[in-house]
Parts: structure tokens; C-alpha cells; sequence
């Protein structure tokens, strides 16, 4: 068992190109020992879902900068519980308005990181909730 | 959930379950093998390696679209290698290969080469087995050619194809002498850049000084993945790989050899784990190292004494 590494799938849904934000994530959870699965730009949650479940990952991050997220974000919670993967912890981060943080939660979003958030903070979360 | 029967009615999620079972060594994964064993053998393995960014996952994703043209499902492992410094790891292959992630006919698992040398190529085998017993047609794996656990993963597929690309300057010449001999087929990629016709003539004169002692000469196609171009020729070249392997009757031999290669492996690990645990983790050996530290006895006769010791028991 000495081997078992936390599996984050890093995924951008929706339509925006940008996956800056995205990619220094996913460097800050590779540095902090994760294994990181990347999959680029312009994904449907649909793909992200499948994704998780070929990977197995233990947590999906989400990054969406275009505001689609009230509809993205729980959507792909609803996915994974509909596919059985009910342990994923899924995390998202963007440009989300305070506002929108409380349904995002009651969504199965365990945790929302607005821009500027220290990495340490994301892994961090990680680290205390995976199942 | 019963991984076994799951992986067995070809259920997504259990094959994927299966696979971080063997990953992470769960105590349940030898048994889950032991039960997908006889499930296993079925499928035809492509090894594609090669230098980093080559194009290896766009060509993993080409064939595999191909396949399934013609009606075959398709299994991949995307081997990629976990940083030295923090243990962790980020697998990219699948931003290539997005166009079939949503096939019900395409499986696709990363795994991180985990620093662990001689049981990383155990673990691929493993997974194989898995996306094998689930049903895949051709189980394709991708490694970077670079180390020589790489090159022990592609050494189990029974037909290897080595990637390289034009204009890569001499470090290239590093890399081709450890992957060389291991190609069945060799794919120029990114054709579309220059010094094509130089390295083709390069890798034709390596395999020439090699000296071909089989009667299957390695085909050097060209392609432009990003663009498909020339992906059929690689196809062709394939099949005629396994059609020679089948009609030799080297596809036996091959995968003889690779079962015996890998359950020797496989009881010298056991070996290995056995030893830690009655010889190295006991108090005895310690006094025996601080009477090596003092000279009073020598590590050959030593080593042969436990040998017999372990033997006898
Ligand atoms: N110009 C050109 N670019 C290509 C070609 N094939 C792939 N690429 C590009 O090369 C880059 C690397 O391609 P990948 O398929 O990820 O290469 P890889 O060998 O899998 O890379 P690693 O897994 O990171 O070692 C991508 O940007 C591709 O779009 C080609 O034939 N010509
Ligand atoms: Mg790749």
C-alpha cells in the first residue's frame, strides 16, 4: 500500500481557451506530490466525468473562467453521482462571485477558490478531505 | 464491488478499479489477477515509444480512431514519468486523445512511472492484463523511450513501434542506440519539418550495422499525426507485423519469452520481499553488519551462509 498517490484530474469545462490559472495548478499539485491528470481546454462534463472514471482520481479540479460555473459545476457533480463515484472530491476555481459560492456547495462543490488563492491552500484542502 | 466479475461484464468502472488496485498494490490486486489470468492473452499489444513530444499520444489516437473504424475496441496505457523531486506527476497524454475519450469502444489509463524501476513494468503488465480480461481488442501502450524500464514495458507488446522526429541534433543518437533494437517499426513523425530524408537515412544505416538476424526488416513510414497523414501506411505496417509474428510463428515465441521474463521477475520479487522480511529486518543481521563493519567476517561467505539458511527452510 505504500505506493497509493492522490489522483487529481485538472479539467477546464466550458467554452473559454484560457487554461493559464489551470496549468499552474496543476503544477502546484504535481510539486506537492499528486498525481496529476491534465486534459486541456473546452471539455463537457460529460468528458470530465468519463475521464474520472477511466483515471480513477481520487479529486476533480475544476477551472472555468467564463461563468458558466452555476450550470458546469453541478453538473458534473450530478454526473459522477448518476456513474457511481460517489467518493470524488470535486474543488472549482474561477472567477465566481461570492454570491454563488453557497449553491455551489450545496452542489457537491467541496471547497470554491477565487483567483489569487494560494496554491498551498488548494493542496491543503486536498490533503484534509480526500476519502 | 467485485472488481473480477465487473472488469469480467465489461464494466468501465471496475477495469479502472482493477487498475489502481495492481497500481497502488492493494492486497486484493493478486488476487484479482490470479482470477483475470485466464482471461487474458487475448489481446494484440502495440508498444509506441519514443523521444519526448515525438507525437506518440496524436499517433496513439489516430490508430486508435482507426481501429475502431474498422470495428475493434481499443485499451490504452499512457506511461509518464513522475518528477524526482516531489514524487508526483502530471499526465498529459489525454489532451491528445480527447476526440475518443467518449468512445464506449476506447479505454484510456495514465500511469505515473512512480520511481519504482523493475516494478513499474510489472504494474503496466498488470494493467494490460486488466484492459485484456475487460474485453479491449488492441491494448496500446505509450511510454517515453528514455530509461531502461521504458523500454522493459514496450519489450511486453508484441509488435513496438519507435517514434522519432526530424531535427532533434545529436542527443538523439543517445536515445536510438537504447530504443533501437527494440523497434519492430519505425514512424518518422512531424514530416511536415526538415531533415526528413536524414534521419531516414540514419535509421536505415543503424539497422543495417544492427544486423537483422530475423526474417521481418523494420518499415520506416513518415506521418504528419497532427494532420493523419500517413497514419494508414502505419496501420499497414502494423498488421504486417502481425501477420509476420503469426506466420513465423514468432508471436509465440515472443510472448513465451515475455511470460517467462516476467515470472522470473516475478519470484525474484517475491524472493526479494521474503528476504526483507526473515533475513534484513532481523536482529541477527544487524550484528552481522557491525561484525562486517569490523572485519570479523566477509559479505561473500555471508551471503552464500543465508542463501543456504533460506534455502533449507
Ligand atoms: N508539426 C507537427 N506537430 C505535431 C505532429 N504530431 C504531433 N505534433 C504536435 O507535437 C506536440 C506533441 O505531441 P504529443 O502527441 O503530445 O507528443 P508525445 O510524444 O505524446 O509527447 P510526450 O507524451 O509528452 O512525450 C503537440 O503539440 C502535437 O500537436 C506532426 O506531425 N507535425
Ligand atoms: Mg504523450
Amino acid at each position: 500500500m505504500a505506493e497509493k498517490r492522490i489522483r487529481v484530474l485538472v479539467a477546464k469545462p466550458g467554452l473559454d481557451g484560457h487554461d493559464r490559472g489551470a496549468k499552474v495548478v496543476a503544477r502546484a499539485l504535481r510539486d506537492a506530490g499528486f498525481e496529476v491528470i491534465y486534459t486541456g481546454i473546452r471539455l463537457t462534463p460529460e468528458q470530465i466525468v468519463e475521464t474520472a472514471l477511466q483515471e480513477d482520481v481520487n479529486v476533480v479540479a475544476l477551472s472555468l473562467l467564463s461563468g458558466a460555473h452555476n450550470t458546469l459545476f453541478p453538473e458534473v457533480t450530478k454526473l459522477l453521482k448518476e456513474k457511481g463515484l460517489n467518493d470524488v472530491l470535486v474543488i472549482g476555481g474561477g472567477v465566481i462571485p461570492d454570491a454563488d459560492i453557497p449553491s455551489l456547495k450545496a452542489a457537491g462543490i467541496a471547497d470554491i477558490y477565487t483567483p489569487g488563492t494560494p496554491t498551498g491552500k488548494i493542496v491543503e484542502f486536498i490533503k484534509a478531505n480526500v476519502k | 464491488m467485485d472488481i473480477v466479475k465487473g472488469v469480467l461484464d465489461r464494466s468501465r468502472l471496475a477495469a479502472a478499479k482493477g487498475i489502481t488496485a495492481v497500481e497502488n498494490e492493494y492486497p486484493e490486486a493478486t488476487g484479482i489477477m490470479q482470477a483475470l489470468y485466464p482471461h487474458t492473452g487475448r489481446a494484440y499489444i502495440l508498444g509506441i515509444t519514443g523521444p519526448p513530444g515525438a507525437g506518440k499520444s496524436t499517433l496513439t489516437d489516430k490508430l486508435a480512431k482507426e481501429y475502431r473504424k474498422r470495428g475493434k475496441t481499443v485499451g490504452i496505457i499512457a506511461v509518464d514519468p513522475t518528477s524526482p523531486y516531489s514524487g508526483g506527476a502530471i499526465l498529459g497524454d489525454r489532451i491528445r486523445m480527447m476526440d475518443i475519450a467518449m468512445d464506449e469502444g476506447v479505454f484510456i489509463r495514465s500511469m505515473a512511472t512512480r520511481g519504482s524501476l523493475g516494478g513499474l513494468s510489472q504494474k503496466t503488465a498488470d494493467a494490460v492484463k486488466v484492459l485484456d480480461a475487460f474485453g479491449c481488442d488492441i491494448i496500446i501502450i505509450e511510454t517515453v523511450g528514455v530509461g531502461q524500464s521504458e523500454v522493459d514495458i514496450v519489450k511486453t507488446a508484441d509488435t513496438t513501434m519507435v517514434v522519432l522526429v526530424p531535427g532533434l541534433g545529436d542527443d538523439i543518437q543517445a536515445i536510438k542506440a537504447g530504443i533501437l533494437e527494440i523497434g519492430d517499426l519505425f514512424t518518422i513523425n512531424k514530416a511536415d519539418r526538415e531533415g526528413v530524408e536524414k534521419l531516414h537515412i540514419e535509421i536505415e544505416m543503424m539497422l543495417e550495422l544492427s544486423g537483422n538476424k530475423t526474417g521481418w526488416k523494420p518499415p520506416i513510414n513518415r506521418t504528419i499525426a497532427s494532420e493523419s497523414e500517413g497514419v494508414l501506411s502505419v496501420m499497414d505496417s502494423i498488421e504486417a507485423h502481425a501477420k509476420y509474428l503469426k506466420e513465423s510463428d514468432e508471436l509465440k515465441t515472443r510472448r513465451a519469452e515475455s511470460i517467462k521474463t516476467e515470472l522470473l521477475a516475478m519470484i525474484a520479487e517475491r524472493i526479494r520481499r521474503h528476504i526483507n522480511k526473515t533475513v534484513a529486518e532481523t536482529r541477527d543481521f544487524e550484528n552481522t553488519i557491525l561484525r562486517l563493519q569490523q572485519r570479523e567476517i566477509d559479505p561473500y561467505s555471508i551471503a552464500d551462509d543465508i542463501l543456504d539458511k533460506i534455502i533449507k527452510q
